[in-house]
């Protein structure tokens, strides 16, 4: 699989990229600057860019206006996000065009090599990665909002880590439930919602942050 | 709309009258401060004064009031603020001067006699007292006298003229309805002429100024302190104390690698975790600081950010074309976040507007929906914006929802420095055409012309007037002089209205009409 980073820090580049390649992952980008990751982007398409949002010569949101850029040129071009600080309107922002292939993480997930790049194996499959961060913002920004109050504490867990962008079987061995209770348990969250069932990982992720994002 | 309009006149006209009566008042109080004066200054009795100023404060209190509600002109209060309250020394003793006291009694009387003594709007106030009684007098005469006049011209059988009663009574009748014409007009150039007076200086309002900048200045080095301690606090106890933690265990790690490493993967598993603690903790305090996503997007996306984040229902209209400085953004977004964090405490709060848009170069965001937060938080509000000269005004529209408004003036100035708006023509050239032209009719026309008339009736020269008939000539150099001072009056105006409008009048006025 073929990666590119846009990472300013040298210390944190050079260890992303060493990462990737102990885990057999090619690099074939590895740039500083806004202006050489559109470049990176747009040139050759690599199978998944990992983009941190600061970036220089602005050191504003750079990283991230490339990456949506990219996407637009080459759309569904799959991007992982990482950043210091993640909000729920740079999260939308990405998951907006509905093609998926997003992640949007903090740069602590790479502390845990397995589990990181495994989100970036889902992004560059066409799923979704969102940090947990995220989802705990976005929960409790709709707390007071009547559907999720119906929910019960475990279908919650299994909503946070289903908004995650994870599969049911990586839900199961979380929660160390069967697959089969995840599977009723997100039947009832959909039936809850008033949400068309789907087994399509992404299609439901997608969903449900829609359904989140535009309640009251 | 007729009777609206009789009604103001008449209701002018009474007060023209009020006014001699005020006038009668006056002219005893100025009597009686003579005495007083003569009394505390003279006779030592210094107890006196006091009491007196207040009188004379009441009064133009009144006076003050009276503008505003008759004519519209607001006179602001003149006086400097009084002194704080004597303060003991260590040993609990008072000092006036050069004398200690054991009770703060005589201090604060010598303080109270300096503040007023020294204060020139004291000064002010009794020279209006005293001249106002004759300006009163004259504005409140001038329409009665002009009214009783012409009624008594108006009615035959106690007419002072010999004309006919075809003359005779239009014209009285016509003396009475100009007295009425004439009651709003003096009544607002008497109140003009009291805001003169009563209106404070240039000196006060810089006075005053100065007052409130040091305090909000001393202010903001305050919170700036607080906050630097809280951050050295937080990263102490917080970050700095967990990466010592990440330190000693990676160092146990290492040393148990080769022995045990079971216990070795656990300790790194351990630093790991300690370590993202650390990074959450920096994340929070960076987030105190200055939020990430105001310094990437700016006041607009960042309003967003809070509003996505809050638990309410919150719709943002975000109006900015260019970005206040990092300063006022950052100021504004923590008003707006407190005061959100406030409105999710309230359960009664559910939909919530925000609207951010400038107001001339003013910075307004308006939070409907969102109740009067505590009171220690909106003086924090209030002392974060204050450094900016904003203002928070908290109230609601009639019965619609609570509303609260944070304005920041000058917000966008730096965005149009230079770029100050020029005048359109419509403007400029009569400016231009009122200093070319002025001179003439004021001068060669009207002025000149007189004194040649008075002097040398004979001579008639360049003099227009002077071609006329005999008895349209003295109208005439009077319409000439009165059309050359309008003409600089207008080329002077115009400008210092223009500036006035966009907001780059430096020096607010002495006093202020106000749209009724």
């Amino acid at each position: 699989m073929r990666v590119a980073i846009a990472e300013d820090l040298y210390l944190l580049r050079e260890g992303l990229v060493h990462l990737l390649r102990a885990h057999g992952l090619d690099v074939v980008a590895a740039v500083e600057t806004g202006p050489e990751l559109l470049k990176a982007l747009t040139g050759d398409p690599p199978d998944v860019a990992i983009v941190d949002v600061r970036l220089p010569p602005t050191f504003t949101d750079e990283g991230l206006q490339a990456a949506l850029e990219a996407r637009r040129r080459v759309p569904g071009l799959p991007v992982l996000v990482l950043s210091q600080h993640v909000e729920q309107l740079y999260a939308r922002e990405l998951l907006a065009d509905g093609s998926g292939s997003v992640g949007y993480l903090l740069k602590d997930r790479v502390f845990d090599a397995a589990q990181f790049v495994d989100a970036l194996r889902r992004v560059a499959g066409g799923g979704t990665a969102m940090d947990p961060e995220v989802i705990a913002k976005l929960l409790a920004s709709n707390a007071r909002s009547a559907p999720l109050g119906r929910l019960t504490a475990r279908e919650r867990e299994v909503l946070a880590l289903m908004a995650e962008g994870r599969s049911n079987a990586a839900i199961a061995q979380r929660l160390f439930l069967s697959e089969s209770a995840v599977g009723k348990h997100t039947a009832s969250i959909f039936a809850k919602f008033d949400l068309a069932p789907s087994d399509d990982d992404n299609r439901r992720v997608l969903a449900v942050l829609a359904y989140l994002n535009a309640q009251p | 709309m007729v009777a609206g309009v009789v009604a103001g006149h008449a209701r002018a006209f009474a007060r023209t009258t009020l006014l001699l009566a005020g006038a009668v008042v006056q002219a005893l109080m100025s009597v009686g401060t003579i005495v007083a004066l003569v009394l505390a200054v003279g006779q030592g009795m210094v107890f006196i004064f006091a009491p007196l100023v207040r009188t004379h404060r009441r009064v133009t209190a009144l006076a003050r009031r009276r503008a505003l509600a008759w004519s519209g002109v607001e006179i602001p209060e003149p006086y400097e603020p009084p002194p704080p309250p004597p303060v003991p020394d260590a040993e609990g003793w008072y000092r006036s001067d050069r004398v200690l006291y054991k009770t703060p009694r005589v201090p604060a009387f010598n303080q109270r006699y300096k503040w007023l003594l020294g204060d020139p709007a004291t000064w002010r106030d009794m020279l209006w007292i005293a001249s106002d009684s004759v300006v009163a007098a004259v504005v409140g005469l001038l329409p009665l006298s002009l009214a009783g006049y012409g009624l008594a011209v108006a009615v035959p059988w106690v007419t002072p003229v010999p004309w006919p009663a075809v003359f005779a009574v239009p014209a009285g009748l016509a003396m009475t309805l100009g007295a009425f014409m004439l009651a709003p007009v003096l009544l607002r150039t008497h109140a003009v002429w009291c805001s003169w007076l009563l209106g404070s200086t240039p000196r006060a309002r810089i006075a005053r100024d100065m007052g409130r900048l040091a305090r909000s200045r001393s202010d903001a080095l305050d919170a700036q302190n607080a906050e630097l301690r809280r951050i050295e606090r937080e990263l102490h106890d917080g970050a700095q104390a967990r990466l010592v933690a990440v330190g000693m265990t990676l160092g146990a790690a290492h040393d148990l690698v080769r022995a045990d490493p079971g216990a070795a993967r656990t300790l790194l598993g351990q630093a790991r975790s300690e370590s993202a603690a650390a990074l959450a903790e920096i994340r929070g305090l960076v987030r105190g600081i200055h939020p990430p996503v105001l310094a990437e997007r700016g006041l607009g996306d960042a309003v967003r950010a809070l509003a996505l984040d809050s638990p309410l229902n919150v719709d943002v209209v975000v109006d900015l074309q260019v970005r206040p400085t990092a300063p006022v953004e950052a100021a504004a977004y923590f008003a707006v976040s407190e005061l959100l964090a406030e409105a999710a405490r309230d359960e009664r709060a559910e939909r919530v507007e925000i609207d951010v848009s400038p107001r001339g170069m003013a910075l307004r965001i308006t939070l409907t929906g969102v109740g009067a937060p505590a009171p220690a938080v909106l003086a924090g509000i209030e002392r974060r914006i204050g450094v900016f000269d904003g203002v928070v005004v908290v109230g609601r529209e009639g019965v619609g929802p609570p509303m609260i408004t944070i304005e920041l003036p000058q917000a966008l100035a730096h965005t149009t420095e230079g770029t100050h708006p020029k005048m359109p023509l419509s403007k400029s050239i009569p400016v231009v055409l009122g200093w070319s032209l002025g001179w003439l009719p004021l001068f060669p026309q009207g002025f000149v012309a007189g004194v040649n008339k008075i002097v040398n009736p004979e001579n008639r020269s360049w003099f227009l007037a002077l071609y006329l008939p005999e008895p349209m000539q003295w109208p005439f150099i009077g319409l000439m002089i009165m059309l050359g001072t309008f003409l600089y009056g207008m080329a002077t105006a115009l400008p210092l209205l223009h500036s006035r409008e966009h907001g780059t009048d430096a020096c607010a006025p002495a006093f202020t009409y106000r749209r009724r």
